[in-house]
């Protein structure tokens, strides 16, 4: 869909977008050449969200989107993680139930096809993985968890995630990684940034 | 001076103190928020004063009762909220200094913050700047993330950088200080004023909004009219901006500060002019705002 600009204060324009793809081919091509006075280029589920301080201004930003490639494949750099799993989540039972899969028919799924990187949010490092398996979308828990450890897998509303560090969070919990995905003294400091391609394997204990 | 160690001894800190420059801009892809001073151009007056870069780290002072001890010669400036302000010196001598105003603060002397007359947070810039470490290129204390130096605490020594190269060139800032009984905050509507109803945008910018005590550096919680939605489906999340007014299903709209979060999952109705943030964040629990729109 031809991208609809929304006016987010005078420093900002959210792009709306038709969907996760289309934000990433966006975000893409946006932050390989920012116009000057461009701060910041966020993509989010549906929209890119673009900060400005002058020279830029609205205009210049509508242009930029206008005039950027309808869609090109990702940037060479975007790169490829392989994320080991146990898969023993306190939640396991549960997401098994409300797809209507086996536990084990669940740990397929979800290591059977590879994820993109979205968006990140809610946390630094945090990373909202789309493109997983259609069986796998869950609602979040009615209520939320006040401790989730650091390197839980979790799914909710068609995505998933590493929990980055320990934090609260509603998500559905499957399992759990000893990789870190978020340090601050790595640069960058998160290892699942936009644009990346994620593949869930299954480890085994210890 | 020579090269003595400069530092700045908390000894307490009142309600909140926290070491903050201009943030960290730029990281919102990877889920971290630009943070930074909540009062921006406060902050960078502060630096300017004493002849530092702008983004040079200071002591963001929420509600006075700030107190520190210099170690070595030290010259300070203050902005944002004005609170009576003394400098007792190592002698037992004690007298009061100005705001928006080069300071000195010999090796010894304790300089204590009251309660600000108006306004929420009070600046505490030091020549050289706080030299705490960086993380991810900004010494900001982002409440929100986590991220950035501990909370100051009696006790905490906070080193201070070398003196820049330029001298002070004025002494004295006359700036209006926040202190409206109820101030007036500029908006543009959007991104999802669609998402509201017709009259949802009048109704923001006709009664007075409460600011909350349920406000800190992420946001203020405001109570008044509540804002009506038309649209009922879920927000999938989307970038959010310092002064964005989100309103949650109980209508009741929350104001974005600096500790924002990168995203967010309900719809804005519209967002501060970016220069009445700096206003906003010196708005205190209990008092009122109100809003108008501005031209888009």
């Amino acid at each position: 869909m031809s991208p609809r600009f929304r006016r987010c204060g005078d420093r900002a324009v959210l792009v709306e977008l038709g969907g996760a793809a289309e934000v990433l081919a966006l975000y893409d091509t946006l932050s390989t050449d920012p116009p000057p006075g461009v701060t910041e280029i966020l993509p989010a589920a549906r929209t890119l969200l673009v900060r400005f301080e002058p020279p830029a201004h609205r205009g210049t930003v509508e242009a930029a989107v206008l005039s950027a490639p309808p869609s090109r494949g990702r940037r060479a750099g975007a790169g490829e993680v392989t994320v080991p799993v146990v898969y023993d989540g306190a939640d396991l039972a549960d997401v098994a139930a409300l797809t209507g899969l086996s536990e084990r028919e669940v740990v397929t799924a979800h290591t059977g096809t590879p994820w993109t990187v979205a968006f990140s949010g809610f946390a630094p490092g945090f990373a909202y993985l789309v493109g997983g398996h259609p069986r796998l979308r869950v609602p979040r828990r009615t209520e939320s968890r006040v401790r989730v450890p650091a390197g839980a897998v979790a799914l909710a509303a068609g995505f998933s995630a590493v929990y980055p560090r320990e934090s609260p969070g509603g998500w559905r919990l499957i399992g759990r990684t000893e990789l870190t995905v978020w340090d601050v003294h790595a640069d960058p400091p998160a290892l699942l940034r936009p644009g990346m391609r994620v593949r869930f394997a299954e480890a085994r204990d210890g | 001076m020579g090269e003595a160690v400069r530092l700045l001894e908390v000894v307490a800190t009142g309600p909140l103190a926290s070491v903050q420059d201009l943030g960290r801009p730029g990281r919102g892809d990877l889920g971290v928020g630009r943070s930074g001073a909540a009062d921006r151009g406060a902050l960078r007056l502060a630096n300017r004063l004493l002849a530092n870069p702008e983004g040079a780290a200071a002591l963001e002072v929420t509600l006075g009762g700030l107190a520190v001890r210099a170690h070595g010669d030290l010259l300070v400036a203050l902005s944002g909220a004005s609170c009576p302000a003394t400098v007792t010196y190592a002698s037992g001598r004690a007298r009061g200094i100005g705001h928006h105003a080069v300071e000195r603060l010999p090796d010894g002397a304790t300089l204590l913050l009251g309660v600000p007359r108006s306004g929420l947070r009070t600046y505490l810039a030091v020549r050289g700047g706080l030299d705490v470490p960086e993380v991810l290129g900004s010494r900001a204390t982002d409440m929100m993330a986590g991220l950035g130096p501990e909370l100051p605490r009696p006790g905490t020594l906070l080193p201070v950088g070398p003196p820049p190269d330029r001298f002070p060139g004025v002494e004295f800032a006359p700036v209006a200080e926040p202190g409206e009984e109820a101030p007036v905050l500029g908006v543009l509507p959007g991104p999802r004023d669609d998402w509201f109803g017709a009259d949802a945008l009048r109704v923001l910018c006709s009664a007075a909004y409460e600011v909350t005590a349920d406000s800190n550096r992420v946001g203020m919680r405001l109570r008044g009219p509540a804002l009506e939605r038309v649209r009922g489906e879920e927000l999938p999340p989307e970038g959010m901006v310092p002064g964005a007014l989100q309103v949650p299903p109980s209508g009741q709209p929350t104001l974005f500060l600096a500790d924002h979060p990168v995203t967010g999952g309900y719809p804005v109705i519209a967002v501060l002019c970016s220069r009445d943030v700096d206003r906003a964040a010196q708005v205190r629990p209990g008092q009122r705002i109100r809003f108008r729109l501005r031209a888009r």
